[in-house]
Parts: structure tokens; C-alpha cells; sequence
């Protein structure tokens, strides 16, 4: 492709994401490997489930005592919204409007912030509850889940945030329009694994 | 993709045409979004609510396995037909679901101490 | 960046591979790497089978026979028949195909680096405190408490290795799926394309959960969690689960390219289309999918109960099905031909039988009353080494002699090729048949003696020649390979004179664009078809001569990887380990550690930016080089040239 092809708004595929062959390849490899980080999770999750409330004899921190449902429904409320946010900035991407894209992929990454800022506090509150990572079975399986999903997060952060900072001056062009759509995908699927975090671990641990 | 292929320029009544559906699929997502956001709202009252545990547990998994769906098709765009190889995607994205499943059913029934 | 023209020195080459993003290269890369190593496992199976010659031999320690047994499975199972499969899949699948390279050229370099420098780490433990001693399942219950680092060598090493097998997957799945010539629907693709395709989607869903298993283990081991340790509420059958729910896919991701691989083979030497092909595909995928349902077979006796052990124990018995029937349609292929036994001929010949016994003997185990008695004895090590030689190893051997012309433009010696089959494999027979009886008689297995005259001393010392004479076959596969250095070269295309598939098309010595024109694909066999119409040009194309764009080159990859290696000695060394704290191991001190931890896993991050923010497009091969690519290759054929 021609890197340096100017386009307008009426010549800019509706497909940017899949114009080109490369771009094709991106689309396909995301997928594909969400495909696997379904597997990676699920496989984290049924360690979650099997090591659910187990610890040694006599241990008073259970799912139900320590989960707060308040700050669960904050953190999904953050995370769904800054999906929505994405979706925005793609609709943006299909218009051809390189500040819409650059403007909503930013309110994605402040939300998340948001979400990891709200996740942080919690790990940080169980921590002093004595509720550590090398406390008992329990716990290490549930700062691995939860912290695997909130380390995705910070990997998408990371991501989006480098595409925002690369694509500031070259605006929207077909090498990059992949490039973010796939980070799009990838934060779309952060946030379906957080539907599960959410009904899995918090809500089904405090109905015990 | 050849060097320097060619992007037809959009005659103006279908480049209106083309920001008309986009503006009505946007909107769709928000619908969505609204949707999902009310799934989310009735698991969590559901649980508040303090009804027989037994009962709101597949009633909860039920909710997070619509609203996932609901993401898939949504806002990832699964449900574009003629996205490149969606046919296939679909197989593979479904196929981890269900070996996910198998796990899940696997670690609940066959570890104890 | 002509193929013939530019004479590179001997740095010039060793740059070219460091940077390579070229399939063709990166396939001599991982067929170097793997060959390596599977002589390193090998020597330390001889190591085991001398010890185990005769009773009460003192030649090998306990502790050290343990260390060989378990860095003897895991080196060929993670560290050769991976690569060397790879190896082959990179070199021929694209051709397969009528692509000019994989989707993602970067990402396959980065995969083979990663590989590379995991292998590395593993193999350092011998170096650096001992290997790994747990068997290459490394349970729980007896790795969680294994002195030194041996382990932690282990879970590094795998771990590091295991991210460039899964990024080669994902480079697979998406290159069959999107960079198929014209013409090619997926009911047209050969064989091995559809097992490479299968194999890798099994890569792509049974690695993640090994992901996680050893990321368990390095968390219980070197910072303190409790996933195995059932004192804090853990437990231990979560690692064998995590285990065998990759441990199983993991031999099928080995068999079915090997398969693949036969599949080919047959056809081209028995001069008959594959019999049943649609029935081969749909038996690949069963095969496949099955895979993933039976990894309890592993734990029978680990108390998961009746009900559980008779579901997993029916659904293993069920995978002899698809597999029986593509034994048959192999047999049904040749049956009627035109037979031509040649070396890879002997090695499909010599797989069938000793593959299908190798299959009995896991369909017995599948009844689990039956594996209570057999499981951890050596009927079990016979059966795995039954399919394992003589399902996958002999496909490598075999697939070597078929496709050297096209990876290297020379031929391995015909007459070299036949003394080393039988040499090898009357020496198979010899160490594995024995074994089945050994187990019969109570053997158990990973022991690193016995008692004398327990009716065992025979049958080991004759497995023990066996091996001496499989180590003569190996030797003498290696010397055919150096020879072929300075044999003639092949510069023609379907050297064998009957090949079927588009790889055959292509005159060798291959241009690094593979096809100057894409290649339009009429049929199943589309070379044969192009034959039969006598088309003397190899391929009818899909595009006019136009201008080719491919990759560049890199040194990404392998800075990546090499970061990668340093972070995992910060985590190795890390001063919150049982066994640092215990005393029965180094570390080093916290600032220490976690410098080379951050520092490694920084430079990876920060390549990654960098490959990021460049916008690297490749370059352009305009039509007038290709053109004068094309005729300066011509001539250096019709001259006789060496490349």
C-alpha cells in the first residue's frame, strides 16, 4: 500500500480495517487470539472456582464476607462504558475523522484508568484486611484472575495510549487504521472477560 | 494488496447515504449498550434482592452469557456477514467457548480434596 | 536483494539468519535448532538405557537418571519434534498454498527466537545447579518441593518456549486461512496444509492452559502462592489437570502434521491420488476435536471416580476411529499403485505398522480397570514410544529425504537414506517391543535400577542395544545430511518426477519470493492436474508479472527474545523462592533480581514500541528485477550452479 495515499472522506473505504491485505491478517490474527485468551482465562477461572472460599483450617475470609458489590457495579460501570467509548471511536474511524477517533479511543483509556484506579484501591483494602496474595489458596487464585484481567487491562492501556500518542501527526491512513481497530477488538474482549469476573466471583461469591 | 490500488470515490448521494447508516448503526450500539447496561443492573439486584442462592446463580450465568453474546455480536461485529472469513472466525471464537466450558464443568465436578 | 546476485561473506549470512523474517530461512533455523536438540535428547536416553543395561548398575546416579528422564521427554517433545515439525511446516506449507511467505513474517521470527532462547534457558539448568527432576509432567506434589532451581528452569524455560509455539500457531491458522491462492478452497488444500491448520488450532487452545499451570507453579514456587500446596487450602490435581488438558492435544499437535506429512509421502510413491481425502479431512478435524475431551486418561488413577474415569475412557477409545480410518485410506491409497519404494516410501511403509501397534496399546490403556495395572510401568513408555518414533520420527526422517530438494536444492543419499531406515528401525523394535513385556512384568517405569533376576535382566539389555543401534541411525542420518553439502544439486523442479502439490511446481533453487506470479488453482493435486495437460511451465498464474512485496528483514525478534531470557533469570534468582529461602538454592538479592527482571522484560517492551511506532511497510521487487531474477536463476540452473 501507499502509505502516503490521501484520501477524503468519499474515497475512504468503509472497511479501512480490512482494505489491504495486512489489514485482513491483523483482523483474522486478533480474533484468533482472542480465541486462545478465551482458553487462558476459562482456565484461570475454573482454578478460581475449584480454589473458591479453601484455605487453611480455621481461615475467617470467605467470598461473602470480603466482596463489595457497590464498588463491583462502579468498576463494570467504568469498563462498559469506556467499550461503548471505543465503539464511538470506531464509528468515527468509518468517517474518516481522525479527531473523533483520537477523541474517543482517549475517553477509553480515561475510563479504564478509572477501572484500574477503582481496582487498585480494592487490592490495596484487601491487603491490609491480611487478605494477601500468599495468604491461602483462595486468595492467590483470586488476585491471579482478577489481577490477570486487571494486567490486560494495563497492556490495553498501554496500547492505545501508544497509538494515540504515534498516530497524533500521521492521522488515519490504512497502515494504522487496523492498528486500531484491532486494539478495539482487544478492549472489547477485556471487557466481555469482566462480565464474567463481575457474575463469577463477585456476585456469585456474595450469594456464598 | 497490488501496489497503489485504486479507492473509488463515493458519489456524494452514497457517501450521504453511507453516513446515514453509520449514524443509525451508532445509534444501535447505544441501544445495545443500554441493554447491557440493564442486564447488568437486574444480576446485580437479582443478588441484592436475596433470593434462594440456587436459584439466582444460573439465572446470573444466563445474564453474563446473553450479555456476552451481546458483545460478540455488537460490538465486535460478529454479526457483520460479510466481514472477511467471519464464518470462520465465528468457529473458532464459539469453538473456545465451548473447550472453556468443558474446563469450567471439569473443575467443578472432578477436583476435591 | 537478488537471489543469486549479491555474494554474501560468511558474517553477511550469519546477519541474513539473525534478521530473517523469510519462511524458507526460519524453517533451516528451526530444522537446525531441533536437530540439535533432539541429539541432546537422545544422548540422554542412552545415558538411561546404558544405566538401565543391567542390574544394580551404578553408571548413572539416582538423582542424576531423574534429572536425564525428565529433561530426555521434555527436550523432544517441546524442544525437537516441535521444531523439526515447524520446520517443515514453514518450509513447505506456504509453497502448499501458492503464498509468497506467512501472514505475519515478523511474528515467525519471533517465534523461532523465542523458542530458541527458552530451549537455551532449560538446557543452562544442567550448567547452573542441575536440570529439572520431575518427570517432563513435573507433578506437583514432588516438583512444588524440589530442591535447587532445577524446576524453576523448567517452568522459565517452557513458559518462554511455549509463547513462540503459540505465536506460530495464530501465524498458521490466519496464513491458511487468508493467503490461499485462487482457486484453492479448503476442500482443495493438501493434506498437510489441513493437518498444519488442525495442529494448530489444538496449539493455539491447549497452550494457554499450560500457560497458566506453570505460571501456578512459578507462583508457588518463587513468590509464595498456594495453587498446589493443600495445607492453605490448595490442590495438588489442579496441575495435572492444567497439565494433561495440554498434555493431550500436545501429542496430537505432534501426530497429526506427522500424518500430514505421510500423507503426502504416499501419494507421490505409490503414483495414486490420497484415497478418501474428504474422509482424511473430516478425520483430521474429529481427531482434532476429540483431542481435547479425554485428558483424564493421564489421572485414571488419581481417584476422579468411576463415572468420571468411564466417560474420559470411552472418548479415548473413540479417537482409534478417525485414526483407523485414515490407516485405511493410507493402505487403500497404495493398494493399486504404481509402488516406488524409496527412502521416505520405507519410512511411510515401516509408520504404519509400528504406528497402528503403538494405537493398540493405547486403546488398551483406555480401559481404565486395565491402565490401574499398566499405568506408570513400561507398557506405557512402549506405547508412547511406539506412536511417538514410529508415528512422528519417522515422519521426519522420512519428510527430511522428501522434501531436502526443495529446502536445501541438494538430495540425501538413496543408498545412506535405506542402511540408516533399517538400522534405526530394527533398532526401534528392538528397544520398544521389548518394553511392553517389561511392563507386563511389573517394570516400573522412571526408576533408575532394578533388582536382578526379577525376569527383567534380558529384555532391558536387549532394549539397551536397540538404543545403541536407533544412536548408529541417528549418527548416520547426520553424516547423509553433511554429504549432502557438497553433493550436485537438484535445480529443477518435481524432483521426485511424481509430485502432486503446488510445492512440486516451483524450480529450485527458489527465488526468495517464492512465485513470480501467483499461481491459479484448478483442482485437488494442482500440479498433477497442470501434468496431466502438459503444461511445460509448471503453473497456469491468476495475475499478470507485476511488481512483489515482501518483508523486511529484522533484528527485533531476536532482541525480544533475548530479553525475554534475561527477565527470567531475574525471576529464577529471586530472593522470595522456597528454595532460596530453604537454602538448597542461589538468589540474589531483591534489587538484584528484580533488575533483571524489569530490565529483560523492558527491553522486550521496548522493542515491541519500537516495532510499533515505525511504520514498516516492506519493500518492493519492481517487475523489471523480477524479471531479471527469473533469467539469472535460469542460467545458474542450466550451469549447474550450487546454492
Amino acid at each position: 500500500m501507499d502509505i502516503n495515499q490521501k484520501f477524503t472522506p468519499q474515497s475512504w473505504p468503509q472497511h479501512s480495517e480490512t482494505a489491504t491485505m495486512e489489514g485482513k491478517n491483523k483482523f483474522v490474527g486478533i480474533w484468533i487470539f482472542l480465541a486462545s485468551d478465551t482458553v487462558l482465562f476459562a482456565s484461570v477461572f475454573a482454578t478460581y472456582l475449584a480454589l473458591k472460599d479453601q484455605g487453611p483450617a480455621g481461615m475467617e475470609f470467605t467470598a461473602k464476607g470480603l466482596f463489595e458489590l457497590p464498588l463491583a457495579f462502579m468498576m463494570t460501570m467504568l469498563l462498559l462504558t469506556s467499550s461503548l467509548t471505543s465503539v464511538y471511536a470506531m464509528y468515527h474511524m468509518k468517517n474518516h475523522n481522525a479527531k473523533g477517533v483520537i477523541t474517543w479511543m482517549a475517553m477509553t483509556v480515561i475510563l479504564g484508568l478509572g477501572f484500574l484506579g477503582l481496582e487498585i484501591y480494592e487490592f490495596v483494602h484487601y491487603v491490609h484486611l491480611g487478605f494477601g496474595y500468599t495468604q491461602s489458596a483462595f486468595s492467590s487464585a483470586f488476585f491471579t484472575l482478577v489481577g490477570t484481567h486487571g494486567l490486560h487491562v494495563v497492556i490495553g492501556l498501554i496500547w492505545i495510549t501508544g497509538l494515540l500518542i504515534r498516530n497524533a501527526k500521521r492521522g488515519l491512513n490504512l497502515y494504522n487504521a487496523p492498528k486500531f481497530f484491532a486494539a478495539s477488538l482487544y478492549w472489547h474482549f477485556i471487557d466481555v472477560v469482566w462480565v464474567f469476573i463481575f457474575t463469577v466471583v463477585y456476585l456469585m461469591g456474595v450469594l456464598g | 494488496m497490488a501496489h497503489g490500488t485504486h479507492f473509488e470515490t463515493r458519489s456524494q448521494a452514497q457517501y450521504e447515504y453511507d453516513r446515514a447508516q453509520n449514524a443509525k448503526k451508532m445509534r444501535k450500539q447505544v441501544t445495545q449498550f443500554a441493554i447491557m447496561i440493564l442486564l447488568t443492573f437486574v444480576a446485580f439486584a437479582a443478588v441484592i434482592a436475596d433470593f434462594a442462592p440456587n436459584f439466582i446463580k444460573p439465572v446470573i450465568l444466563l445474564l453474563a452469557g446473553v450479555q456476552v453474546v451481546q458483545q460478540l455480536y455488537a460490538f465486535m461485529h460478529l454479526d457483520e456477514k460479510d466481514a472477511p472469513h467471519n464464518g470462520v472466525i465465528q468457529f473458532f471464537i464459539w469453538g473456545g467457548g465451548f473447550i472453556a466450558f468443558t474446563f469450567f464443568v471439569a473443575f467443578l465436578t472432578i477436583i476435591w480434596w | 536483494m537478488s537471489s543469486v546476485a549479491k555474494k554474501k561473506g560468511f558474517g553477511g549470512h550469519v546477519w541474513d539468519y539473525l534478521t530473517t523474517v523469510d519462511h524458507k530461512k526460519i524453517a533451516i533455523l528451526y530444522l537446525a535448532a531441533g536437530t540439535l536438540f533432539f541429539a541432546i535428547a537422545g544422548f540422554e536416553a542412552l545415558l538411561m538405557r546404558i544405566q538401565l543395561m543391567i542390574p544394580n548398575n551404578d553408571f548413572i546416579s539416582a538423582g542424576l537418571f531423574n534429572e536425564l528422564l525428565t529433561m530426555h521427554g521434555t527436550t523432544m517433545l517441546f524442544l525437537a519434534a516441535t521444531p523439526l515439525l515447524f520446520a517443515f511446516m514453514n518450509a513447505i506449507v506456504p509453497l502448499q498454498i501458492g503464498a509468497r511467505d506467512v501472514a505475519f513474517p515478523f511474528l515467525n521470527a519471533l517465534g523461532f527466537w523465542l523458542f530458541f532462547f527458552g530451549a537455551v534457558f532449560l538446557h543452562l539448568s544442567f550448567f547452573m545447579g542441575g536440570a529439572p527432576d520431575a518427570g517432563w509432567t513435573s507433578y506437583a506434589s514432588l516438583s512444588l518441593y524440589s530442591p535447587g532451581h532445577g524446576i524453576d528452569f523448567y517452568v522459565l524455560g517452557l513458559q518462554i518456549s511455549g509463547a513462540g509455539t503459540l505465536i506460530s500457531g495464530i501465524n498458521f491458522i490466519v496464513t491458511i486461512i487468508t493467503m490461499r491462492a485462487p482457486g484453492m478452497t479448503f476442500m482443495r488444500m493438501p493434506l498437510f496444509t489441513w493437518t498444519t491448520l488442525v495442529s494448530s488450532t489444538l496449539i493455539l487452545f491447549a497452550f494457554p492452559p499450560l500457560t497458566v499451570g506453570l505460571f501456578l507453579m512459578l507462583v508457588d514456587r518463587m513468590f509464595g502462592a498456594n495453587f498446589f500446596d493443600h495445607t492453605m487450602g490448595g490442590n495438588t490435581i489442579i496441575w495435572e489437570h492444567l497439565f494433561w488438558i495440554f498434555g493431550h492435544p500436545e501429542v496430537y499437535i505432534l501426530v497429526l502434521p506427522a500424518f500430514g506429512l505421510f500423507s503426502e509421502i504416499i501419494p507421490v510413491f505409490a503414483r495414486k491420488r490420497l484415497f478418501g481425502y474428504s474422509s482424511m479431512v473430516f478425520a483430521t478435524i474429529l481427531i482434532g476435536f476429540l483431542g481435547f475431551m479425554v485428558w483424564a486418561h493421564h489421572m485414571f488413577t488419581t481417584g476422579l471416580g468411576a463415572t468420571a474415569n468411564a466417560i474420559f475412557a470411552v472418548a479415548t477409545m473413540a479417537i482409534a476411529v478417525p485414526t483407523g480410518m485414515k490407516v485405511f485410506n493410507w493402505i487403500l491409497t497404495i493398494w493399486g499403485g504404481s509402488i516406488k519404494v524409496t527412502v521416505p516410501m520405507l519410512y511411510a511403509l515401516g509408520f504404519i505398522p509400528s504406528f497402528v501397534a503403538g494405537g493398540v496399546t493405547g486403546v488398551m490403556q483406555a480401559t481404565a480397570p486395565l491402565d490401574y495395572q499398566l499405568h506408570d510401568s513400561y507398557f506405557i513408555v512402549a506405547h508412547f514410544h511406539y506412536v511417538i518414533v514410529g508415528g512422528i520420527v519417522t515422519a521426519l526422517f522420512g519428510s527430511a529425504h522428501f522434501y531436502w530438494p526443495i529446502m536445501f536444492n541438494r538430495t540425501l543419499s538413496e543408498k545412506l537414506g535405506v542402511l540408516t531406515f533399517w538400522v534405526f528401525f530394527i533398532g526401534f523394535h528392538l528397544t520398544f517391543f521389548v518394553q511392553h513385556f517389561l511392563g507386563l512384568m511389573g517394570m516400573p517405569r522412571r526408576v533408575f535400577t532394578y533388582m536382578a533376576d526379577q525376569g527383567w535382566d534380558t529384555f532391558n539389555f536387549i532394549s539397551t542395544i536397540g538404543a545403541l543401534m536407533m544412536g548408529v541411525g541417528v549418527i548416520l542420518l547426520v553424516i547423509n545430511v553433511l554429504l549432502s553439502i557438497k553433493s550436485a544439486p537438484v535445480n529443477r523442479r518435481d524432483y521426485w518426477g511424481d509430485g502432486r502439490s503446488l510445492e512440486w511446481a516451483l524450480e529450485t533453487p527458489l527465488p526468495f519470493y517464492n512465485f513470480k506470479q501467483t499461481p491459479l488453482v484448478r483442482g485437488y493435486d494442482p500440479y498433477w492436474i497442470e501434468k496431466q495437460e502438459g503444461n511445460k511451465e509448471g503453473m497456469v498464474y491468476a495475475e499478470p508479472l507485476g511488481d512483489i512485496h515482501m518483508p523486511n528483514n529484522s533484528i527485533l525478534p531476536l532482541v525480544m527474545s533475548i530479553g525475554t531470557f534475561i527477565a527470567a533469570f531475574g525471576a529464577l534468582y529471586s530472593p522470595w523462592g522456597d528454595q532460596a529461602i530453604a537454602g538448597t538454592a542461589e538468589s540474589l538479592s531483591a534489587t538484584g533480581s528484580l533488575a533483571l527482571l524489569i530490565g529483560g522484560l523492558g527491553l522486550t517492551v521496548a522493542c515491541m514500541i519500537i516495532r510499533s511506532f515505525k511504520d514498516d511497510l516492506g519493500f518492493h521487487v519492481h517487475k523489471e528485477e523480477v524479471i531479471q531474477i527469473e533469467k539469472e536463476l535460469a542460467e545458474f540452473r542450466a550451469k549447474g550452479g550450487k546454492r
